[in-house]
């Protein structure tokens, strides 16, 4: 019998904001559905982040940004993927993030955008449907 | 006649309804049908309530409470550029707002320059925007600071924004011992729960100690420490561990400046405290009592204080940003309002009630009018404050408070069993113990144990988001502009002299404060300020447990 690959996830807090309930909740909401996770902690520089996905080559990669500085963060993080072309990873953002500010997300690749109130089901759900590989 | 039930009635009635074990408030403690007199009958009401304004303080800190004055409406408010935020305090202060409270943004929080690379999308987003004095000035323009207590929620560079704060008033013709304010400076609970902190534990403890010092002999009536359980409880502890975890913080503050070689009654009173206000209503009002009777018990009899002043705890309270929904967020109206009564009703000497758009972005001036507002309603119309401590001799009310004194006392055993709050903190204990009861709190409510109105039983079919607040992107640049053009015009000579003998004083057992006082004076940001500490000092990182 083959044996179903574990999906591996990176949880990351990129930026200055400290408030981590929300990743740490979805952190182990996500290893009790059978999930590998690995939680960066908070303070990532968009490097940072760029270095743990190259040296752990997770299938999704889930920020958590409740600051209001996801529209630059995220933008930083998607260029040193490209400029790395990494492009076979789900890279979803949640937190804080107002209905204007999805679009502009999308459009650079990101997905996700769950708000307070999500519950976990509703995560593991989307990241398993949202693999890219 | 009434006939009188005991508890054996109540074990069989609760048995016949089928509701045995079914009640939990947050803190999971087991809440019974009924509470009869048997309930507190070892309670004596001197040694455990007291009078108002009395030993233990159980029933209040002052004998009057809200019949002298009500309790101070201070709002926590900053975003953008220091000129907004001093816009956002006049508007509020014009709508009857009586204290002043700031919220910085997260690169002042953590010491950096707005121009740093880590200060990228940050700038203005989740506070204001204070690099240097300069900023400062623009922020308190034209308020007037011998009429207004201001409140500094700053850690990790507390003692930079307090110089700062000395020096504004100072140019205002005001002499630091008529300024009256608190800077949070409360490192432990940073590293517990909050994460903006800079420095090691043990160095930050000496910034600590030296703001204590300091302003018991120049600026009497600052509050030098806010001792915060509201970043404990946001980071999802129960009520039990915000009251425990806090408390035991105090305690350790204390042990720290009585090492230093102060005297406990020249310090003590200019401790106060900051808790949260979450949704169990009854929880929160026996926590707040319980924190007054512990820390006078503890404060008298394990530190030897002989003030009463300094047995008597002082609180802020904010409600619960995190019990506020995105989902109908109009509800959160009513959530804050009960919030805000269960702290009025617990004696809390000051109060911020949280916006209703919270759960989607930083207030609005409609929403944090509305939240002033809920305050000036529950003073005005609602009469719960014309009588001191209405609930003392409610026998759930005294039952819950004496249990969470025990559940406390049983906290602090075991953080003293591991060394004490620091060597806690370096094995994790709290973070691992929020970090659980977040979870739990979690899984309740999305297994129905718990029921959130609009989240997770009654949902909307559609949902409309009000208007939200957005920060402009220009206030980066505006920001870095502001940076950079007080470089240019500051002597950077005197500001060199001021850092390097910072920087000497920072190896030497003196107080830092009148250091940190000169560079400031002369203009160097915090980001510089900070980067000369760092080099002695070292930096934190934590283990990423969850």
């Amino acid at each position: 019998m083959s044996k179903e690959k574990r999906i591996k996830v990176i949880v990351a807090k990129p930026g200055l904001d400290g408030h981590d309930r929300g990743a740490k909740v979805i952190s182990r909401g996500l290893r009790d559905a059978g999930m590998e996770v690995i939680y960066t902690g908070i303070q990532q520089t968009p490097d940072d982040i760029l270095n743990s996905i190259i040296q752990e080559d997770p299938d999704a990669v889930l920020l958590s940004i409740l600051s209001g500085a996801h529209n630059a963060l995220c933008s930083k993080i998607m260029e040193k993927l490209e400029e790395n072309k990494i492009d076979d990873i789900l890279i979803a953002v949640g937190g804080i993030i107002p209905e204007e500010d999805k679009e502009f997300l999308q459009k650079k690749g990101l997905k996700g955008f769950y708000g307070p109130g999500t519950e976990i089901k509703t995560i593991v759900e989307f990241v398993k449907n949202n693999l890219k590989r | 006649m009434t006939e009188i039930k005991t508890s054996k009635d109540q074990k069989k009635n609760d048995k016949e309804n089928g509701k045995e074990n079914s009640f939990k408030n947050l803190s999971n403690i087991e809440i019974k049908r009924i509470y009869y007199p048997e309930a507190i009958e070892n309670l004596d009401y001197s040694k455990d309530l007291g009078e108002p304004g009395q030993y233990p303080f159980t029933r209040g800190a002052y004998d009057n409470m809200y019949r002298g004055r009500f309790w101070t409406m201070r709002q926590f408010a900053g975003f953008g550029t220091a000129k907004q935020t001093n816009e956002r305090f006049k508007f509020l202060i014009d709508h009857g707002q009586t204290g002043l409270s700031v919220a910085f943004h997260f690169p002042t929080l953590y010491g950096y320059e707005s121009t740093d690379e880590k200060a990228l999308g940050e700038i203005g987003k989740c506070g204001v925007a204070i690099d240097t004095l300069k900023d400062m000035e623009t922020l308190f323009d034209g308020i007037d600071l011998s009429k207004i207590s201001t409140s500094m929620t700053i850690n990790g560079p507390a003692s930079i924004l307090l110089a700062m704060y000395i020096v504004v008033g100072e140019k205002q013709g005001i002499s630091p011992e008529r300024l009256r304010g608190t800077i949070q400076n409360d490192i432990l609970k940073e590293y517990i729960a909050q994460k903006s902190w800079i420095f090691p534990p043990e160095p930050s403890m000496r910034l600590i100690v030296d703001t204590i010092e300091y302003c018991t002999k120049n600026v009497p009536q600052w509050y030098t420490i806010s001792i915060s359980g509201y970043h404990i409880r946001e980071a999802g502890s129960t009520a039990i561990q915000e009251l425990a975890f806090t408390l035991a913080d105090g305690f350790a503050y204390v042990e720290a400046a009585l090492e230093r070689g102060l005297n406990i009654d020249d310090f003590a009173h200019r401790l106060s405290f900051f808790f949260n206000s979450h949704n169990n209503f009854f929880e929160e009002i026996a926590k707040y009592r319980a924190a007054r009777r512990i820390w006078a018990r503890k404060m008298k009899d394990k530190y030897g204080a002989k003030k009463l002043e300094s047995m008597r705890l002082r609180f802020h309270t904010q409600t619960a940003g995190v019990s506020l929904t995105a989902q109908e967020s109009e509800n959160n109206i009513v959530r804050v309002t009960l919030q805000a009564l269960a702290a009025v009703l617990g004696g809390t000497q000051s109060l911020h009630t949280n916006s209703f758009d919270e759960a989607l972005c930083l207030p609005t001036e409609k929403s944090v009018r509305i939240a002033l507002r809920t305050q000036q309603i529950i003073a005005n119309e609602s009469g719960v404050s014309d009588t001191v401590d209405p609930l003392a001799g409610s026998y759930y009310i005294e039952w819950l408070t004496n249990k969470m004194e025990e559940e406390a006392e049983n906290y602090f055993q075991k953080i003293e069993d591991l060394g004490g709050v620091i060597p806690a903190i370096k094995k994790n204990f709290f973070q691992k113990e929020i970090a659980k009861a977040s979870y739990q709190y979690q899984k309740e409510i999305e297994n129905k144990d718990r029921i959130i109105v609009a989240v997770n039983e009654y949902q909307p079919i559609s949902c409309r988001n009000p208007e939200i607040l957005k920060i402009d992107e220009k206030v980066s640049v505006d920001q870095i502009n502001n940076l950079n053009k007080v470089k240019e015009e500051r002597n950077n000579e005197a500001v060199k002299i001021a850092l390097n003998k910072l920087r000497d004083a920072t190896r030497e057992k003196v107080n830092l404060m009148p250091y940190i006082i000169s560079a400031v004076r002369e203009y160097a940001s915090i980001g510089e300020i900070v980067k000369e500490l760092k080099e002695i000092f070292g930096i934190y990182i934590e283990d990423s447990i969850f």
